[in-house]
């Protein structure tokens, strides 16, 4: 690497004591920092003032519908899985104005929202987070047409990637091929160590302002050592994934089967509630409501996050088209794992588990894939 | 500027009630001159004793119907007015009074009342749309009153109301509250509950109480499998639909699901 022929470090060893020089060096940088932090018994996203601010000694135990924030027996600063936020709240906002609109003497005014909003830097991202953030990036920005919200937020973002060092109950991103490791798609990437009394991140920069951050760290060189210890820590959570899924053919096997009788069955227990698409990291539709005021001189226009599981959703002049839970429960699985290949060239899930543990019934994309698999009505179908 | 509309003639109705959801128009504080300025109120109880006569433009009703004067009333008031608009649970699915809908009245009646000829009231408490054509139901015990702005609004500018049928989680999952079942284990019934609140009670570590009654395709069997899950038993699912949309369809016939003999 040119870097490295120039003498600057790319790899440093940064002492757990110092992770706050890192906040700082991003906020001294002119970014507003997010990261984990623990809120109502859950470890979500939110700003980050210092290191403090993140779940220190805390981790979390993950099933089909059921999350508790446990506390560690040590003093780790990222010993846990993913929780029910997901990054794509600070790039595609839950609820955004769009524009408004102002009555004139003849037609009317649109104006429209200049949101420029601060540079961002993203403190913890996980390796199928980032795979998530990849997808989202073909969805809102390498199109036909380029979504200005997604793209204002997007440009100019610093990531900070984190190498998982436990897996969750319902992680699979060994089976997507996702994680645990961040291998590219950051600006740096920090592997927590605690080894014998010793902790310490080992801190990789992965692109050019990467670099230039790393510079503001204290140097200290990343020994073969360190390496082959942060290598191990991502070893141990790929070999402790919560669940599996098969991907060999998967998006043909579910466009074969789309009477299977266990749509049914998943649609007895889905409750249509939706929790699956707005936790999922990729989820990308939305809505759009138009609101005036009571004079009808201002309008607004706000996007919204929308699901596949909503009726509105697949309203057309008569009704709604998947007016049960069957299509709609089968929309979303298949989309996630079949269509998604037609339309962006890739799997629409990255394995991160949260569509399972944030299900309130525990429905599991994997097990129903897995029960198509085992039961098929045809081996294959056109994709 | 835009031509002069005529301001249009709104009443306010109410039959059995708490009158909750009428005060909702009233805590409009910021939006409350706007109001008044865009519509003619010729017909509010609650705020003043002035009555101007009908026909009226937009009817708003609140209550339930429960006595035969007010079944023959609702019809008074729907003659009048060119628009109906139902406000709450009481008019929309018969409130909490509908509790008496699974009990016997009769006996309510001649163990509380010294002189129980003087009662007259009907064995049920039924929704506005039970007895007359309704032209939208705006949900909520109370309503939201953004919501209610929202309606009114939307009838003035001929245009469709924002007031998604979904469930309450994704307004929850919007706003970034962590599911109170599935991190604290505390029974919720928003997946089975009609958005309109912002899913308030989970953002106080509450679960929902159901208060905009069934969402567009309630699931309710499977949300008694995961209350039950969390320990909640027979009795305690009677209760949780039998709340303030007791006698919304898919509450009614969930709660009689789980009722012992
Ligand atoms: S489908 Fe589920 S596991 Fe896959 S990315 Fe979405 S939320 Fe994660
Ligand atoms: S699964 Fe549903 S909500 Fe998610 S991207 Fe596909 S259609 Fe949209
Ligand atoms: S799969 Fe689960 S989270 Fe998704 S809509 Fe159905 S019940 Fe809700
Ligand atoms: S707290 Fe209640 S309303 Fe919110 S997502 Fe969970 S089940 Fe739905």
């Amino acid at each position: 690497m040119d870097a490295t022929r120039r003498g600057i470090q790319t790899e440093i060893v940064l002492a757990a004591t110092d992770l706050d020089r890192l906040l700082l060096a991003l906020k001294e940088t002119g970014y507003r920092v997010y990261g984990p932090t623990v809120e109502d018994q859950a470890i979500v996203y939110g700003e980050l003032d210092t290191a403090a601010d993140l779940p220190r000694g805390w981790t979390d135990e993950q099933d089909g519908g059921i999350y508790r924030l446990k506390k560690r027996d040590d003093a780790a600063f990222f010993g846990f899985a993913v929780g029910p936020h997901s990054w794509k709240k600070y790039l595609f906002p839950p609820e955004v104005k769009l524009w408004s609109a102002h009555a004139k003497a003849k037609g009317f005014e649109i104006e429209e929202e200049t949101a420029n909003p601060q540079k961002m830097a993203f403190l913890g991202v996980r390796a199928c987070e980032l795979a998530a953030l990849g997808i989202q990036d073909r969805v809102f920005l390498q199109g036909s047409f380029v979504d200005p919200v997604y793209r204002s937020r997007r440009d100019g973002l610093f990531v900070v990637a984190v190498n998982c060092s436990v897996a969750g109950g319902t992680c699979f991103c060994v089976s997507m091929n996702t994680g645990p490791k961040a291998e590219s798609g950051f600006d740096l990437s920090l592997t927590e160590v605690l080894k014998n009394g010793d902790h310490y991140f080992l801190v990789s920069a992965g692109s050019e302002p990467g670099r230039e951050m790393l510079a503001r760290l204290p140097q200290r060189p990343a020994e073969t050592e360190h390496r082959q210890s942060a290598a191990a820590v991502v070893e141990n959570t790929a070999a402790h994934m919560g669940r599996t899924l098969n991907t060999e053919g998967l998006p043909s096997l579910l466009a074969g089967n789309l009477d299977h009788p266990r749509w049914d069955e998943v649609a007895k227990r889905c409750l249509t509630c939706a929790n699956c698409t707005m936790v999922c990291p990729t989820c990308f539709c939305s809505t759009v409501e138009d609101v005036t005021d009571l004079s009808g001189d201002h309008a607004e226009r706000w996007r919204k996050w929308d699901s596949c599981f909503t009726m509105e959703f697949s309203y057309i002049a008569q009704g709604s088209l998947r007016s049960s839970a069957r299509s709609r429960y089968r929309q979303w699985m298949t989309h996630k794992l079949s269509t998604w290949h037609d339309q962006f060239g890739s799997s629409g899930c990255v394995g991160c588990g949260r569509c399972i543990t944030w299900c309130p019934e525990g429905i599991d994309i994997t097990e129903e894939a897995k029960a198509i698999r085992e039961a098929p009505q045809k081996t294959g179908g056109k994709p | 500027m835009p031509a002069q509309r005529k301001k249009p003639k709104v009443a306010v109705w109410k039959f059995a009630s708490c009158d909750g959801c009428q005060l909702s128009l009233l805590d409009c504080e910021d939006e409350l001159l706007a109001v008044a300025d865009a519509i003619d109120i010729a017909n509010f109880p609650e705020a003043s004793r002035a009555f101007e006569k009908g026909p009226y433009d937009i009817s708003l009703v609140e209550g339930s119907i429960t006595t035969p004067h007010d079944e023959e009333r609702i019809h008074r008031v729907r003659r009048m007015s060119r628009v109906l608009i139902t406000i709450g649970a009481c008019a929309t699915a018969g409130g909490i009074q509908a509790l008496r809908n699974f009990q016997d009245v009769e006996e309510f009646i001649s163990a509380v009342y010294a002189s129980p000829q003087y009662i007259s009231t009907l064995s049920h408490s039924t929704a506005i749309a039970d007895h007359v054509p309704v032209d939208f139901e705006l949900r909520g015990c109370p309503i939201n009153k953004f919501q209610l702005v929202e309606v009114i609004n939307a009838f003035l500018n001929g245009r469709k109301p924002n007031t998604p049928a979904y469930s309450t989680c994704i307004e929850c999952k919007r706003r970034g509250t962590v599911c109170v079942t599935v991190a604290h284990g505390t029974p919720c019934l928003g997946p089975v509950t009609h958005a309109g609140c912002g899913a308030i009670c989970p953002s106080y570590n509450r679960g929902c109480y159901g208060c905009y009654g069934p969402m567009e395709s309630p699931n309710t069997a499977s949300m008694s499998g995961v209350w039950s899950k969390l320990g909640v038993d027979r009795d305690g699912l009677v209760r949780a639909f039998r709340g303030f949309n007791a006698f919304a369809e898919p509450f009614r016939r969930e709660s009689e699901a789980h009722e012992r003999d």
